[in-house]
């Protein structure tokens, strides 16, 4: 094995490539939900499908989509790997565990948070990205994305769908956002202060957007 | 105090564990809860029977030999104290206790609440280490140390290899100890000489003995009887990942 290779599949590795890939989803969350935010500007989807559209069509953009593709299949399968290994460093469990006393359950729950978030991106991608790219690449037509919203959104049920994935990914980010900076050595005493209120903000503030959209839509405020 | 203990027993390495239940009568809220295991297989011993074999060695907190798992927590319910440090007074009457041995692929159970945790000084020899040619020592004021890094190279040297950490984290995974040996050493002139092959030969020991990854829950400082802190985990991080990527080791 080359050293390369060897430092990815390295205990160390596998947790720079989850904090490296979940840094970088990360930021996509930023982009994806200020451009969604732009249908609480509730002018007929006008400013989101300017946007939506620039998304869509731009080719740099086009280009980055592909990196996002692979850092959401890195996360996943690096994730599932070292659920894997961390579960076969222990293959007898203890009896009684007292785990509360020293660690938070989100902490202890990535996988699972990660797994629900999984089961979420299927449905929502199914609902929206990947019906409007097959469109693009079969007619070459965006789809009215914002349409789409407005009809998908009239179920309770998908809407409370989209609430659940909203309440997991804040846990997920809750813990993640603060651990990605720990796995890659990002530990000091100047700025953990820091890094420690932006995570816990952008693990409220980012999932309360994402959760307001169908909510909104569902209750007519956004028409 | 009258008590109830649940104890994990298992005769050998390949043998089938179980829970036995024991009945304690006078138990001293003075007594150390391995004192109270004295008490215990003394009894054991008067009724014929084989006593629990449990590792301890100075009873005083720094030698790392104690283990147990406590009512689900490595050392029991007290933080920064090992089992030999921890007293019946933290119980209450009528309590009943379960102790387990500490759980780890990389730590198989020997005997009842003994594990075999070879695999930290196999770590150790991988890198845990400075090679120093011999000759006369020289004056101590000769290297210059930043008071603030013998203050963190002492804080992490304070790990005495309990393994506590290995048994509280969810993934049995080594790092708090493995970064404490690495922090220690690459924080003083001393560890310079080897400081990045250190780190890259000690995680891949660490790798190899079956330990888990971390995943940042904190768990393991927060039952480490010597406290010690996370940050030395992030330093590892870095030693490690700036070792792979910039060593002359292919």
């Amino acid at each position: 094995m080359s050293w390369f290779s060897q430092t990815l599949t390295s205990s160390i590795g596998k947790k720079l490539l989850m904090a490296l890939t979940g840094l970088f989803l990360i930021s996509f969350l930023v982009v994806h939900a200020t451009i969604n935010a732009m249908i609480f500007y509730n002018d007929g989807g006008e400013t989101f499908s300017h946007w939506g559209h620039f998304m869509g069509t731009n080719p740099i953009i086009r280009t980055l989509e592909i990196g996002l593709v692979i850092g959401f299949i890195i996360h996943i399968a690096d994730g599932l790997l070292l659920w894997k290994n961390n579960r076969d460093a222990r293959p007898v469990k203890y009896a009684v565990n007292n785990a509360a006393a020293n660690s938070t359950w989100y902490s202890r729950s990535m996988g699972l948070l990660g797994t629900l978030l999984l089961i979420f991106l299927v449905v929502h991608t199914s609902q929206f990205w990947i019906p409007n790219r097959s469109n693009q690449f079969a007619t070459g037509e965006e789809l009215n994305l914002y349409q789409m919203m407005l009809e998908t959104f009239q179920n309770p049920v998908i809407v409370l769908v989209y609430v659940l994935g909203c309440i997991s990914l804040f846990w997920h980010l809750l813990h993640g956002f603060k651990s990605a900076f720990q796995s890659l050595g990002l530990n000091h005493v100047k700025y953990n202060g820091l890094i420690s209120f932006v995570g816990t903000a952008f693990s409220i503030i980012v999932p309360i957007l994402f959760a307001l959209m169908p909510i909104s839509i569902y209750l007519g405020w956004v028409k | 105090m009258r008590l109830s203990l649940k104890v994990w027993r298992q005769s050998n390495k390949d043998a089938a564990g179980g829970f036995e239940e024991y009945k304690l009568d006078h138990v001293s809220p003075d007594m150390s809860f391995l004192e109270m295991f004295d008490v215990l297989n003394e009894q054991l011993v008067v009724e014929g029977k084989e006593p629990v074999s449990f590792d301890h060695d100075c009873r005083e907190g720094i030698c790392g030999a104690c283990s147990m798992y406590i009512n689900g927590r490595p050392h029991g319910p007290l933080r920064g104290v090992t089992t030999c440090q921890l007293h019946m007074r933290s119980f209450n009457d009528g309590d009943t206790i379960v102790v387990e041995p500490w759980r780890a692929q990389a730590f198989p159970v020997i005997k009842d609440l003994v594990v075999d945790r070879d695999a930290f000084d196999r770590v150790i020899s991988a890198g845990g280490f400075v090679s120093v040619n011999t000759g006369n020592a020289q004056d101590a004021n000769a290297l210059p140390i930043a008071k603030e890094a013998a203050d963190d190279a002492f804080a992490a040297a304070a790990c005495i290899g309990c393994g506590a950490c290995v048994a509280a984290c969810k993934n049995a995974s080594a790092m708090l100890f493995v970064s404490a040996k690495i922090s220690q050493l690459a924080l003083l002139p001393q560890g310079q000489a080897e400081r990045s092959i250190r780190a890259e030969k000690m995680v891949a020991q660490m790798d190899a003995e079956g330990f888990g990854a971390c995943t940042n829950t904190g768990a393991c400082s927060a039952e480490c009887p010597k406290e010690i802190s996370l940050e030395n985990i992030a330093r590892m991080n870095r030693e490690y990942i700036g070792a792979k990527f910039s060593s002359s080791a292919v």
